[in-house]
């Protein structure tokens, strides 16, 4: 595994570029993840009516890994329904453990993380977005810790 | 097995580095650059064989038995704690108490010294550059009894502000728990002059040594400190076994810690008599070949010589903060008057554990994070940082390794 092969140009330009990096007055559901071992802390937002999600952005900061994983987990699910996202999130989890490989069709650009699972303290990184939508969608007010 | 290099000779890195096979290990195809020794140092040949020797030949539980396997097993345990009072220049082995490591060390104090001495409204001075395990075990004691935990600010450099220090020095206080070396920042404190102004308030200083025993010579009579702890991993040792010095007449005084076998003299229901020191605060069977290893980490570092070590390791640090200053985006995190062992620094935003990844692909090991120290973070109002730190083995080479891809990091991620 070389270098350039976990950071890619595309988490590299997420890094730098965050999409959909803002807060959201009119969340309808939100949660605050925290990666402890490394600092990071990022605030996710959803606007969701009718089992869609309208919109989607986060805040916060964290790694490159972390904050390219939360950018790309919002261009991925905005106009997705909630029933999608469930199943994106697992899919994401599985990969990022290594547990089966990537269905590329499916996941397309988050196929860029799959390197995350060759470094398992970083796989807490490259989760973290995704744990913090999965308890956004429950309603888990409580903060989410990767620990 | 590769006996230490005597201390008289000239130093030879790469003799050295024969004594520590991991060195010569691949990681991620590439060979491993070890800069992480403050974190965990390697061992050597003599340490690992020394526990094997004893684990095949000698092993048995020590101080109960009347079979001679007991009394080797009791000999080999004993000879270690004699060779740490000698490394540390102790009065008395009575005053050598082996533990799991540095924390529990800490905590012996905290729960012995600190339940019998410290009370409601009395005051514990601890520094900004502690390691989690030594304000941890003061919050919990002060939330227990009501005492207050007063802490001695630094600069932006990681220097102590001494002036503070000796402010904060007053009737209340009733312990000062320093650092002897910052595993975040490399800062050496002036422990001794500390030390001196506690003692005009009668006030005792347990001093943490888990960063400094590897890197400087320690003798707790010159710096008249009335604790120090350090772990044996963090000296060439095996984990899980550490010691903790205290002035023979302020064990005396402490309560035992832990209840149970080796620790009492006799035991009836009508009351039990504690065991004599060391014993007293040695509940259980202890971590026998650990101890054994860690005697032999003592003679490792000794044959060496604490001096010389110092010198290749100054020598090191020298060139990494010089070699790190020549990089644009590179910044230092502490520059402290005095180094010792370590040095964080940041790559313009580039988050610490990216740094630490990428550089884990070209198979160099610094450790990156906050280190167990996160009041320091808050201070520098930073989250982590990147922090190679050096051991005997190291190189000019390493710390070339290291430097090398750096520039290119702050370019992949050049917002
Ligand atoms: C300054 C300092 N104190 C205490 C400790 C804790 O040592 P241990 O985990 O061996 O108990 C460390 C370990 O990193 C340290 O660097």
């Amino acid at each position: 595994m070389s270098m350039l092969e976990l950071y890619q140009e595309v988490i590299l330009d997420h890094n730098k570029s965050p999409r959909n990096f803002r807060d959201m007055d009119c969340a309808s559901h939100k949660a605050c993840g925290k990666n402890p071992l490394c600092g990071d802390e990022l605030d996710l937002f959803l606007n969701i009516e009718d089992g869609v999600i309208q919109d989607v952005s986060f805040t916060g900061t964290g790694c490159a890994i972390s904050v390219a994983s939360a950018s790309l987990l919002t261009e991925k699910l905005k106009g997705r329904t909630v029933t999608d996202a469930e199943a994106i999130y697992r899919e994401v989890h599985m990969m990022l453990t290594g547990e089966s490989d990537v269905d590329p069709a499916e996941l397309g650009k988050l196929a860029v993380l799959s390197g995350v699972c060759q470094f398992p303290v970083r796989v807490k990184c490259a989760s973290l977005a995704w744990h913090t939508m999965h308890a956004a969608l429950q309603d888990r007010s409580e903060d989410v810790s990767t620990e | 097995m590769n006996a230490p290099v005597p201390a008289t000779a000239v130093w030879d890195t790469a003799r050295i580095q024969q004594d520590f096979p991991i060195l010569s290990r691949e990681v991620h195809g590439k060979p491993l650059v070890y800069l992480d020794s403050a974190a965990t140092t390697q061992r050597p040949v003599s340490v690992v064989e020394a526990v094997r020797k004893f684990d095949l030949t000698h092993n048995a539980n020590v101080h109960r038995g009347v079979h001679l396997l007991s009394q080797e097993a009791t000999q080999a345990y004993e000879g270690a704690r004699e060779k740490v009072r000698r490394f540390l220049n102790a009065a008395s082995v009575r005053e050598i108490l082996f533990v799991r490591g540095t924390t529990e060390a800490i905590n012996l104090v905290s729960n012995s010294f600190g339940t019998s001495k410290i009370g409601a409204g009395d005051e514990i001075v601890v520094s900004s550059l502690e390691h989690h395990s030594n304000i941890v075990p003061w919050q919990m004691l002060a939330e227990r009894t009501g005492a207050v935990l007063r802490v001695i600010p630094m600069s932006d450099s990681g220097d102590l502000d001494q002036e503070a220090y000796r402010e904060l020095l007053n009737a209340r206080t009733r312990l000062v728990a320093l650092t002897h070396i910052s595993n975040a920042l490399g800062t050496v404190n002036p422990v001794r002059e500390m030390i001196a102004a506690a003692h005009e308030h009668e006030i005792p200083v347990l001093v943490d040594g888990a960063q400094a025993v590897a890197h400087t010579a320690v003798d707790v009579r010159e710096l008249d400190c009335d604790f120090y702890a350090f772990s044996g991993h963090k000296l060439y040792g095996p984990t899980g076994i550490g010691v903790l010095y205290g002035r023979e007449a302020l064990l005396e005084a402490m309560p035992p810690w832990q209840g149970g076998g080796d620790m009492i003299a006799s035991v009836s229901f009508s009351g039990t008599t504690y065991n004599e020191l060391p014993y007293k605060f040695e509940a259980g069977t202890p971590n026998i070949s650990g101890a054994v290893g860690l005697g032999a980490a003592v003679d490792y570092v000794e044959a060496l010589g604490l001096e010389a070590i110092a010198a290749h390791e100054a020598d090191l640090l020298d060139y990494l903060v010089a070699q790190l200053s020549k990089i644009d985006c590179v910044r230092l995190i502490g520059e402290p008057a005095v180094r010792g062992g370590a040095v964080s620094f940041l790559i313009g935003d580039v988050h610490p554990h990216d740094i630490g990844t990428i550089l884990d692909c070209e198979g160099i090991a610094i450790r990156a994070g906050h280190h167990c120290a996160q009041p320091i973070m808050e201070r520098l109002g930073i989250p982590a940082t990147a922090r190679a730190s050096v051991g005997v083995y190291n190189t000019k080479a390493d710390i070339d390794s290291l430097v090398a891809p750096l520039p290119q990091i702050a370019e992949m991620f050049a917002r």
